[in-house]
């Protein structure tokens, strides 16, 4: 039971940052970003080529990887959806362009990564070992420490300085925010940026566990859209709820199905299909939001 | 006039002129792409249905992996002819949307395409789970097709006794595509293709006049399955084999491109889509290991200066050829 639960954290901190990034980016520009699981991948192999590759200390890598992905996000947001946003007819163009960058950064993995399987060496070792009822290594631990913080400072960050300030009143109303003298074009493609950097957060943590490989993008992204639905999408809270109660459900069903097989995903989605009939907004999204 | 003129040149080329092209230059190759195109487009005309009700649908691997798999069980279980099971997975196809779009269809824009984009994963691990789908090894040999006679006067011959059975499956998928397009554009002048527009535009505006919302959006997800599901029969009559990997998510993302990429508002669009995604993608083999490089490159490229679809860039003359 105790293990259950602390693996129900483990993962449902990860995904709530994975998902954050997510609907932050919608909120601000109602774009739903396909390519959000291969930056987080791109953030993974960022880390592993500092880290792994280079021999960094990894809070560095962690940050070439933040970096990286934030500068990336915010020329595709520059030179991308900025231009189709204004020509298009119909937004939902976005969510070609979404996807076609979706195959480019794969393509642009395979090209420089490979295909590969890819593994760091572990930052900490050893495991903490409670009585063998609750095992989990050190370096999950950290990680998923500082997932936590990541989480609460990035709150702390949208609720009290002035960028956060801009960035919810964009979400909230895009056109009051510009009459209030918010700049809109500027704090679209920051908010964009701070979405990529979370994607290139978590795949730049998650590397150090799970390893990175290309195709890890497509199930990631997926699991992404099913957390933002469950929270509701554009939604901060909903995100960091959607995160952890699908880690939740993924940890007990893996303890409690195992012997099932694959039926865990199976039933996490007709469950998901069920609640969304009952309340298609999600648990705090607004109607139609 | 034109239009007639547009249609019979259409239907010259696809029926007689690619033939003969590819009879004269020897590469029977070609027959294989077109027919995938073909199917394909069927598929992605489903698709394109939904869009024009005002649905982002990324499912529509969900319906064509289903209609793989009924025709396939069908065939292979029951020893059925594979043109029966053929509109027999369009109608399962078509009951399982009914089933599943009564709930999800009250979802609208970004819900609606993630959810729908998460059905195709869960048809996926059912395939993977249920017995009768036997897993993830598949249903493999698959029969040809056999033949159809009635009155002692063969309508369509038994594929497996013919010489060349691509050019059989060419010309039957040609057929579906062309019997597909003709009904999809009698539905979009009908009154129901009316409906559907007001739909479009204001959900709530078309139900405080009267029209009939949750009616109509389910009957359109239905034909739009059904259209999958025929797509994704053929498909497995042809490669004689179904997995649970036949359609993926990816799959479902390019019936979706295909829509786009043709335009939204031209029931032509996803026949269009399909052709040059897919010659693009072939022809980019050239290029080796750059090809998902130089493929994604030229998606973005197109947005970024046709956000509209193909077909919004209209050549003079050619605007009254394609209705």
């Amino acid at each position: 039971m105790e293990q259950i639960l602390a693996n129900g954290i483990y993962l449902g901190a990860q995904y709530a940052m994975i998902a954050l990034g997510l609907t932050l980016i919608f909120a601000l520009m109602n774009v739903l970003n396909f390519a959000h699981g291969q930056m987080y991948v791109l953030g993974g192999f960022v880390t592993y080529t500092f880290y792994g590759q280079l021999g960094w200390p990894f809070v560095v890598a962690l940050l070439a990887s933040c970096i990286t992905l934030a500068v990336l996000g915010a020329l595709i947001e520059r030179f991308l959806f900025a231009p189709v946003i204004r020509r298009s007819s119909r937004e939902e163009s976005t969510m070609l362009l979404a996807a076609g960058l979706a195959f480019f950064f794969d393509a642009v993995i395979l090209l420089v990564f490979g295909e590969k399987q890819r593994g760091v060496p572990k930052i900490v070792d050893g495991v903490f070992n409670w009585d063998f009822r609750l095992i989990m290594p050190y370096d999950r631990i950290l990680i998923c420490v500082l997932a936590i913080l990541s989480i609460v400072s990035f709150i702390l960050f949208m609720q009290y300085s002035k960028t956060g300030r801009a960035l919810r009143a964009l979400a909230q109303d895009r056109t009051a925010a510009q009459l209030m003298g918010v700049n809109v074009a500027r704090y679209s493609m920051i908010g964009f940026a701070l979405g990529a950097m979370l994607a290139g957060l978590v795949g730049g943590l998650l590397v150090t566990i799970t390893g990175v490989n290309l195709g890890m993008g497509g199930p990631t992204s997926i699991k992404a859209f099913m957390m933002v639905m469950i929270g509701g999408a554009g939604v901060i809270s909903g995100a960091i709820a959607g995160g952890i109660i699908l880690g939740f459900l993924e940890a007990i069903g893996l303890a409690v199905l195992s012997q099932y097989g694959d039926i865990t995903y199976l039933l996490i989605f007709v469950s998901l299909m069920l609640f969304l009939a009952i309340r298609p907004q999600g648990l705090m999204g607004k109607p139609w939001g | 006039m034109i239009q007639w003129a547009g249609v019979v040149i259409f239907l010259l080329a696809v029926f007689i002129a690619i033939p003969g092209f590819i009879a004269a230059s020897g590469r029977s190759d070609l027959y294989y792409t077109l027919t995938s195109v073909a199917l394909l487009s069927i598929a992605s005309a489903g698709v394109w249905l939904t869009f024009y009700i005002g649905r982002i649908n990324i499912g529509q691997g969900a319906f064509a992996l289903i209609g793989a798999y009924v025709s396939a069980v069908l065939v292979t279980k029951a020893g059925m002819s594979f043109w029966l099971s053929l509109p027999l997975a369009g109608l399962f196809a078509a009951a399982v949307a009914v089933v599943i779009g009564v709930p999800i269809l009250r979802l609208r824009g970004v819900y609606f395409a993630m959810i729908s984009l998460v059905l195709t994963q869960v048809v996926t691990l059912t395939a993977l789970a249920l017995p009768i789908t036997n897993g993830a090894k598949g249903i493999t040999s698959i029969p040809l097709p056999g033949g159809v006679s009635a009155l002692g006067l063969t309508l369509i011959p038994d594929f497996a006794t013919l010489e060349n059975p691509r050019l059989a499956f060419y010309y039957a998928a040609s057929v579906l595509m062309v019997l597909t397009f003709a009904a999809m554009y009698r539905l979009v002048n009908s009154r129901l293709g009316h409906l559907c527009r007001s739909m479009q535009q204001n959900e709530e505006l078309a139900s405080s006049i009267g029209v009939n919302i949750s009616y109509i959006r389910v009957i359109v997800f239905a034909i739009s399955s059904f259209l999958g599901g025929i797509g994704g029969a053929m498909f497995g009559s042809i490669a004689q084999s179904v997995y649970p990997s036949s359609f993926q998510v990816a799959d479902s993302v390019n019936f979706m491109l295909n829509c786009f990429l043709g335009g939204l508002g031209y029931v032509f669009g996803p026949m269009l889509g399909t052709l040059v995604l897919y010659f693009g993608w072939d022809l980019l083999f050239e290029l080796g290991r750059f090809q998902l490089l130089a493929y994604s490159s030229m998606l973005i490229i197109l947005m970024l200066f046709l956000p509209n679809g193909l077909l919004s860039l209209r050549l003079p003359g050619k605007k009254e050829a394609d209705k």
